[in-house]
This record gives structure tokens, C-alpha cells and sequence, in this order.
């Protein structure tokens, strides 16, 4: 019920914004999906100010349309596909849900460029870009470490998909190379999107002890249980400090401006082809937050990871790491290929959950 | 711990009390809305605007309560006044909300809310255990329960209530009585509508103290599952609030103790339970037959 809703909600708006927008002639429409509301504070917030700086940037050649809180699963097929007959010369894609819509979609409209946030599967008009979020949830992990008393974080996690996955592991990587017997729990919301269940599912977290938290959900609601509680907390997508002014340590802030405005410049010129980007914190589609609410030391060994990553020098996922059941992964030295790490569906050691199959 | 666990458990379960209550007195007076969802969703904005704009959150309760009525003040115009579709109706509310509170709300996200502040009662807070969990929350847990008891009284205790079931039960007979069904069912209405915005300022003021779009994520349609679940008696629904809060934060709790069952399965959980009840009261088809209100959802047009 609730997604025939949406989906009728989706379908009014994209009626509505292409009425709107119809007018206009000569400038090229590049549009863009929304897994959520545009104002959510975090994911979504992220790509709609990469899309404000992509329109600020190409304003004379471009349009930007955009359709909000378009449901994962079929209703997203059809929304895309609306976009596409709608005119649309470049459609970016901003969740790893729509994924195969867009594939279906692309198939279909030949002479539309298409690019796919986070997933993995490309095709001639279908390109995907990502980024190394794992890059800075290394980087918190090692603050965890160092800000935990109880050497005990709390990890909200959304669904069990490899970029999810990714981020735990990352995560207890970062930790343990401070504290070798650093844990994890993780909690799964099942959810992007829920205020109430987030709040839910961090209030379990800290009341069964743990003194830090971070998320992997879209809203700032684990921020505010985490400053009510009196404890730290990570932001997520976009810099949290104003939901937890004492309680964010650093937030992994997606800057997709660069990246679109890169890829859309690509287009007009006519130079675009399909591929397969995962750029890091070193090509600036990431970044961190100020860190906050830390002593001095902590502060700086977070910029050495931070400048050692970007420079080349630290891969997070570099061996010895073994297996939640302790059998050896990585060898000493020994660096994943990134399609190993995009395809993650396990554990390493020292994460204090089950993985959902 | 375990007290821990209760105090989210009862406020994940409130808003969905008071939701359903709410639609539980108009469903009894015959009307079906389906726009809780929506009602909330306005309810959970205008509270929160007005504790931002006036400093209190008690003013962001009632202007919660105020905006859930009148907006389903246009519901009850479409269908009583009007006598459009009910099912058709109460959707499109649901949108109309969704995306109106979206529009109203644009200027308050990301701004840090006014928490409402519990209210410690003297000496029985002070009971062991249950003490704190019971007479140190907040105003709008101490109106759940109290709507419970009164709405309880009020529907089979009341003449008043035994005239609303009437009309739900038989419109055209109590009609011919001479009650003026219109009327009351615009009450119940409104009634329903303010009970879904309280159900809203309770997640923008107690819940998660914040303003964002979409934020009630389908707590208005458990709601409504829940009015059934409850088959339209207010102490059972109260019970089966509870029972669905209560496995949904459980359910977060195993998790977080590491308890390997599959976070799917858990999550799961609240609405196999609710299935599983509704098929042990359907069992008993006389009883459901009592309880429901025969001119559920029916239009109603005097014939004099």
C-alpha cells in the first residue's frame, strides 16, 4: 500500500516537473534519482548539493531536474524510465536499489548516458561511480579506538550489501590497529530511512554498553540518542555536528559536486564513455569532517592515516586479516583487488555479530 | 537493562496507541480513513514548527493536536459533506500530507528540536522498578493512557458513545432515529485526525526530537493494522501497541547481544506476530462479527 503511494507520488512529480521544465530549450537535462528526501540531513542531502553544484557550475548548458524518495524495487523502473522519455540526456542514479532498474532502463534508451551510484553493473550507456567510503570509516575506527573506554563500539548498519559490509569491516580494521581486541556490535535497522527505528536501535546498542557509535543509515537521529546519552558518535553522508555539537567526532561527508560536474563536462563534449569509477578521499569525492570533541593526539593521528591514505601509502584492507572465523584472508602485506572488496559479503575477525545471508 | 528496555519500548509504542485510538473512534462511528499516515505526518510538523517558533513544546502539542484535526477536517468534508469515496479519500490525504508537511517543514530540517521534558510524579515515581517507568515519562504517554480509559468508557459506558456505535453498526436505522449522523461522524473525524496529530508531535517532540520529511515511515498505516488487530476495543489495542513495540525494539536488543538469529527474520518479527493474531481472533467469527462495525466505510446520504 505504502509503495503505491509513493509510487503515485512519483509518478505526480515527475508529471509535475517536467511541465514545468518543458519550456526551457538548448540546455541539456541531467537528471538525477532520489532514494530519499532531499533534505534528509544525510545520503540524499549529499547528491542534491553535488547536484546544486553541477547546476551552479554548467548553469548555461544544463537543467537538473530531480525526483525525490523514489522506492527501491520496481516503482524505481518506472520513475527512471519516465526521466528517460522525459528527454533526459544523463540520468545519475544515487542507490544501490536501483541498480537494476537502471540496467533494465539503459537497455531501452541507447542514446541516454546513465550513471549508477554505487553499484556493479556497467554497461555500454551505464557507467558506475562510487566512492571509498572505507577510507574514512578506517580513519574512525582508529578514533574509536583511542576515544572508547570499554573498547566497544556500536555499528547501525542498513542492509547486509557489500558496501555496507565493507564500511563494519573498515571500521573494526581501523580499530584494531590501535587496540588489538577492540569490538564491534552491530545492530541491522533494515532500513535507509526511519528516524524512530534508528533512535531505536542505537538506544539498544548503548544500553547494552557501548560507548561509541556510528551509522550506516541516512538519518541524525543515532547523533541525537548518542548526545542525549552523553557519549560519541560518527556522522554519516553529510557533516552531523549540529544534531551532536559535543558528540561528533568526524563525519566520512560525500562530495559528489567534483565528480559530477567532471562526468556531465564529459557528456556535452562528447567524451563520455562507460566505466567503472571508485574514486577516494585523495580525488576529493570524499572528505572528513573537522574533527571534534578530541584531544589534540587523536586529532593528529587521524590526519596521518588521512594524508597517508590519500598519498598512496596505507590501503585499510592490507594483510595479515583473517575471517570472522579465524581463518586466514590477506596475507602479510597482501592488498585486495578492488572487486573482491565490492563484492564482500564476510566478516573479519573481531566483529561481534552474525552476518544476515 | 531491562528497564532500559521497557522505557523504548513505550515510547516506540505510544505514537501507535494514540494513532489508532484515534482512527479506532472513527472506524467505530462507521468512517474508514485511511489518511493516519498523513494526519500524523502533519500532526509531527506543526508541532514541531510551533516548539521552535514559541519555545514550548507544550504549545508544539497542541499545535500537533490542531493540525492533525484540521486536516482531517478536509477528509471528513470530502466524504460526509460530499460523499466522495472513503478508501479513495483517505489515500489521497496520505499523499496530500507526505508531501504538504514535506513543503511546510523545508525550513526546519537539520535544526536541533525542543525536547519535551518528562514529568517526574512525586512519591510514585518512587516505587521500585516500575516507578520510573511508569511516573517519570513525558505528557503525551500520560494522555495515551488516559484517552484509553476514556475512550473505553466513553464507547460502552456512555450514551453518547452507545449512539456513535449505533451509527457505525446501522446508519440508516440510527438515522431513523433521529441522531444526526453527519454530525457525528464529522466529530469522530476530528477526533481521529487530532489523536493522529498528537500520535505526530509525539515523534517530533518526545521520539526523535527533529523535523524531517517522511519522518512518521509508516508508523500511520501500523496504526491502522493495529485498529483491527485490536478488532475495534481499545484495551486490546492498547495491549497490541505494546505487544508490537515491544518485539520491534526486542528485536533490535537480540541483535545488539549478538543472538544469532537472522536480522531479517527479527525484523520481521512485529508483523508475523500481528498475522499470527489475527488469525487466532478471526477464528472466532461470531465475536468479530460483534466488534466490527457493520457500516464500515459505507457512504451515507439521508434519504429525508
Amino acid at each position: 500500500m505504502k509503495k503505491l503511494i509513493i509510487a503515485l507520488t512519483a509518478t505526480a512529480a515527475v508529471l509535475g516537473g517536467f511541465a514545468s521544465g518543458a519550456s526551457a530549450q538548448e540546455k541539456k537535462k541531467v537528471c538525477f534519482i532520489y532514494v530519499g528526501s532531499k533534505t534528509d540531513g544525510g545520503w540524499t542531502q549529499a547528491h542534491d548539493i553535488g547536484r546544486q553544484a553541477l547546476q551552479k557550475a554548467l548553469d548555461d548548458k544544463i537543467e537538473t531536474p530531480f525526483l525525490e524518495s523514489v522506492p527501491e524495487g520496481p516503482d524505481a523502473e518506472r520513475a527512471i524510465e519516465r526521466m528517460a522519455r522525459s528527454g533526459c540526456a544523463m540520468i545519475y542514479t544515487t542507490s544501490f536499489g536501483f541498480m537494476d532498474a537502471t540496467v533494465k532502463v539503459a537497455a531501452k534508451f541507447p542514446d541516454v548516458k546513465f550513471e549508477h551510484a554505487t553499484g556493479f553493473k556497467a554497461a555500454e550507456n551505464l557507467a558506475t561511480y562510487n566512492s571509498r567510503f572505507y577510507e574514512g570509516r578506517y580513519i574512525q575506527g582508529q578514533i574509536a579506538a583511542k576515544m572508547s573506554k570499554k573498547g566497544l563500539a556500536g555499528y547501525i548498519a542498513s542492509f547486509p550489501i557489500p558496501e555496507v559490509v565493507m564500511g563494519i569491516n573498515a571500521f573494526e580494521l581501523g580499530a584494531k590497529s590501535i587496540n588489538p581486541d577492540f569490538k564491534l556490535k552491530v545492530v541491522w535497522a533494515n532500513t535507509w530511512f526511519d528516524p524512530g527505528k534508528e533512535a531505536d536501535a542505537a538506544k539498544a546498542l548503548v544500553d547494552q554498553g557501548v560507548d561509541i557509535l556510528t551509522q550506516h543509515t541516512d538519518t541524525t537521529a543515532p547523533m541525537q540518542v548518542a548526545a542525549e546519552r552523553g557519549i560519541f558518535a560518527f556522522g554519516q553522508a553529510s557533516d552531523m555536528i549540529a544534531a551532536g555539537p559535543k558528540t561528533q567526532l568526524t563525519a566520512i561527508v560525500d562530495t559528489w559536486g567534483a565528480y559530477y560536474i567532471k562526468r556531465t563536462q564529459a557528456m556535452l563534449d562528447g567524451t563520455w564513455k562507460s566505466e567503472q569509477i571508485w574514486d577516494g578521499l585523495k580525488d576529493g569525492i570524499l572528505t572528513m569532517a573537522p574533527y571534534t570533541n578530541m584531544p589534540d593526539d587523536v586529532k593528529a593521528m587521524a590526519e596521518e592515516t588521512e594524508a597517508k591514505i590519500k598519498s598512496g601509502e596505507l590501503h585499510p584492507f592490507t594483510g595479515p586479516i583473517n575471517k570472522q572465523d579465524g581463518s586466514a584472508w590477506l596475507a602479510a602485506g597482501e592488498k585486495p583487488e578492488d572487486g573482491v572488496l565490492l563484492g564482500m559479503n564476510f566478516y573479519i575477525e573481531g566483529v561481534d555479530d552474525k552476518l544476515p545471508q | 537493562m531491562f528497564e532500559a528496555i521497557l522505557l523504548t519500548v513505550i515510547t516506540a509504542s505510544t505514537p501507535l496507541v494514540i494513532a489508532a485510538l484515534g482512527e479506532l473512534v472513527a472506524e467505530r462511528s462507521g468512517v474508514l480513513n485511511l489518511g493516519v499516515e498523513g494526519m500524523m505526518i502533519m500532526g509531527a510538523v506543526s508541532a514541531f514548527a510551533a516548539a521552535q517558533l514559541t519555545g514550548s513544546p507544550y504549545l508544539g502539542i497542541l499545535a500537533g493536536i490542531a493540525g492533525g484535526a484540521l486536516f482531517s477536517l478536509l477528509f471528513g468534508f470530502l466524504t460526509l459533506t460530499l460523499v466522495a469515496n472513503q478508501v479513495a479519500t483517505g489515500l489521497a490525504l496520505t499523499i496530500l500530507g507526505l508531501g504538504l508537511s514535506g513543503q511546510l517543514g523545508e525550513s526546519f530540517v537539520g535544526m536541533p528540536g525542543i525536547k519535551l521534558q518528562p514529568i517526574v510524579i512525586p512519591l510514585l515515581s518512587d516505587i521500585p522498578f516500575f516507578g520510573l517507568v511508569l511516573f517519570a515519562q513525558d505528557l503525551i504517554f500520560y494522555l495515551s493512557v488516559a484517552l484509553v480509559i476514556g475512550i473505553s468508557w466513553f464507547l460502552f459506558k456512555s450514551r453518547a458513545g452507545l449512539k456513535l456505535r449505533a451509527i457505525g453498526d446501522n446508519h440508516g436505522s440510527a438515522h431513523a432515529l433521529g441522531i444526526n449522523v453527519v454530525r457525528v461522524r464529522y466529530l469522530a473525524v476530528l477526533f481521529g485526525g487530532a489523536c493522529a496529530g498528537l500520535a505526530g508531535a509525539q515523534l517530533s517532540l518526545v521520539y526523535t526530537p527533529q523535523w524531517v520529511e517522511n519522518m512518521s515511515a509508516g508508523r500511520g498505516w501500523i496504526a491502522l493494522a493495529l485498529v483491527v488487530f485490536a478488532s475495534w476495543r481499545p484495551w486490546r489495542l492498547l495491549a497490541g501497541g505494546y505487544l508490537f513495540g515491544a518485539v520491534t525494539i526486542g528485536q533490535l536488543h537480540a541483535q545488539a547481544f549478538g543472538i544469532g538469529v537472522p536480522s531479517q527474520l527479527l525484523s520481521a518479527l512485529p508483523y508475523a506476530a500481528t498475522i499470527v493474531v489475527l488469525i487466532i481472533i478471526s477464528h472466532n467469527r461470531r465475536m468479530t462479527l460483534i466488534n466490527t462495525p457493520a457500516s464500515l466505510g459505507k457512504p451515507f446520504v439521508p434519504d429525508r
